[in-house]
């Protein structure tokens, strides 16, 4: 990071020119400080144990996108943490959900809150919302020597598009693939689960209400079927991350809101565990 | 044989530093001063590109005046050490007087070292959470750093600028005459004073922005739009 020779004076990486991305900087500079930078290439094929984030669930509404995780991450049959928040911002138009292994996922969601923030002040302009999914791609595919030992991330993004004037969701594969989703998607362990259930209950054009108690009940349902998903914990006052992205910018939902949600959602399981029933035709 | 022609060290550094303040003063000037809520940056500059006022970090402005493509680097240079140091430590240990010192030994290094200097002067400041902690420094061609309390001028007319801030300039002034005042000033520059009346500057001329200790966002730079200028300006003018 710093030359011996010229302690306090800026090195030549960063007086060159051109280059307005920030892990092209990082690569060139400091490729440690890259995730997984000082792990990839020990050559083992061992997996290692750690923890994994489980289910985001993200879904397109009247005014904009909404995204939402469930709080737990799992380390084999442990529970490693209750109150994981998986659901963060990218930048002021954008979500970013990380599913897979945290700790390397956390890193990703950090370096590209950095990429993004990065460019916008050097360009004096932000960018698309596909190219901020592109960025992330290029990032995850940076990964796949971790993935390969079982250190995969593979996370979900989602923005408010200005030129569209609605919200997009963008999905990615261990290989950096992405895949731009139509009207909701969920991935994670209990993604499909999620996803059946979302099936049945999104309407295109649900009001901000609608569109967080479908976002609720697929968590649900994830968590019902999955056991590394986490349903809401009532006791502790636990209650998933909801967070929506508008042409007002990101916004996360208080927990007292979301809280309200999940407390009449369970109250109207109590009735029929299975939660809502879809019309047959 | 020919012997080569002597030149003195004191004098390749006077021919230097008389080269790049002849630089300097051929461009427009930039006053930045500190306001109520925060730092004030005011630039004349027509071009809606080509910033001298930028983002440098959360709570960290960079201005800048001379030649565009040395300020530039620099100004890029800053953002990427602002970054790498938010993103390896935390985002609460990037601080202006780190920024300075790397800005101070590049420019030094760069003045002694090679046969051109940067024909560049800056201001690099951070907001506090009050006034007494607001921190600006300027930085000149040689590297030299000079740690500035209320208000600073660099560029072409400083000196004329410099006078007339002295004499309006006062502590905790709101936003909107603390524009008005930094306007006034800048076009109370060397070209009017030959004139003997001040020039009118409009806001389309400006490049104006804050550091606003008061924005709910960690991100506390703003710049302010030509419409939202002259709003500011005829209310506190």
């Amino acid at each position: 990071m710093t030359h011996p020779d010229r302690l306090a004076s800026l090195p030549a990486a960063f007086l060159r020119v051109g280059g307005s991305s920030f892990s092209d900087f990082l690569a060139d500079h400091a490729p440690t400080l890259l995730p997984g930078g000082a792990g990839s290439g020990t050559g083992s094929t061992d997996t290692i144990e750690a923890p994994h984030g489980t289910t985001i669930v993200a879904l397109t509404y009247a005014s904009g996108v909404l995204m939402a995780g469930d709080r737990r991450a799992t380390m084999g049959n442990i529970i490693a943490q209750r109150d994981i928040e998986k659901v963060h911002p990218a930048d002021e138009y954008s979500a970013v959900g990380i599913a897979g292994t945290a700790g390397l996922a956390i890193e990703l969601v950090r370096l590209l809150q950095v990429e993004l923030e990065h460019y916008e002040k050097i360009e004096g302009t932000t960018l698309s919302l596909t190219g901020k999914a592109n960025r992330l791609a290029t990032m995850i595919r940076g990964n796949l020597g971790m993935a390969m030992q079982g250190l995969a991330v593979v996370p979900l993004f989602a923005g408010y598009d200005h030129q569209t004037a609605g919200g997009r969701i963008f999905s990615y594969d261990v290989t950096g693939g992405r895949y731009e989703e139509h009207s909701f998607h969920a991935v994670g362990s209990g993604g499909f689960f999620a996803r059946g259930s979302l099936k049945k209950l999104y309407r295109g054009q649900m009001p901000e209400a609608e569109a967080v108690l479908a976002a609720a009940q697929a968590l649900y349902d994830a968590a019902d079927d999955d056991s590394a998903t986490g349903g809401p914990d009532l006791m502790r006052r636990i209650f998933p991350v909801v967070s929506v992205v508008s042409a007002d910018g990101y916004r996360r939902l208080p927990d007292a809101e979301v809280g309200e949600v999940v407390e009449r959602l369970v109250h109207a399981r109590q009735q029929r565990p299975d939660g809502p029933a879809a019309p047959l035709t | 044989m020919s012997v080569p022609f002597y030149v003195s060290p004191e004098q390749i550094i006077k021919d230097k530093a008389d080269y790049a303040r002849k630089g300097i003063a051929r461009g427009r000037s930039v006053a930045v001063l500190q306001y109520c809520d925060g730092i004030l940056f005011v630039a004349e500059n027509p071009s809606r590109a080509l910033h001298k006022v930028s983002e440098i970090y959360d709570r960290i402005a960079f201005a800048a005046v001379g030649k565009y493509n040395e300020f530039e680097n620099l100004r890029v240079a800053g953002i990427r050490l602002a970054d790498l140091r938010g993103y390896s430590f935390d985002r609460r240990d990037v601080t202006v007087r780190n920024l300075a010192n790397a800005y101070a030994q590049t420019l030094g290094t760069i003045f002694t070292e090679t046969s051109k200097p940067y024909e560049v002067e800056i201001v690099v400041a951070e907001v506090g959470d009050a006034a007494s902690d607001d921190q600006m420094y300027r930085l000149t061609f040689d590297g030299s750093v000079a740690d500035e309390q209320g208000y600073v001028v660099m560029g072409g007319s400083a000196e004329a600028i410099d006078a007339t801030l002295e004499s309006t300039y006062a502590d905790g002034l709101e936003l909107g005459p603390a524009i008005a005042l930094a306007v006034n000033a800048l076009a109370s520059d060397t070209a009017a004073s030959e004139k003997g009346e001040p020039r009118q500057i409009t806001p389309e001329q400006l490049e104006v922005a804050t550091l606003d200790r008061t924005r709910s966002q960690s991100r506390k730079f703003k710049r302010l739009a030509a419409d939202r200028l002259s709003e500011l300006m005829t209310s506190g003018g």
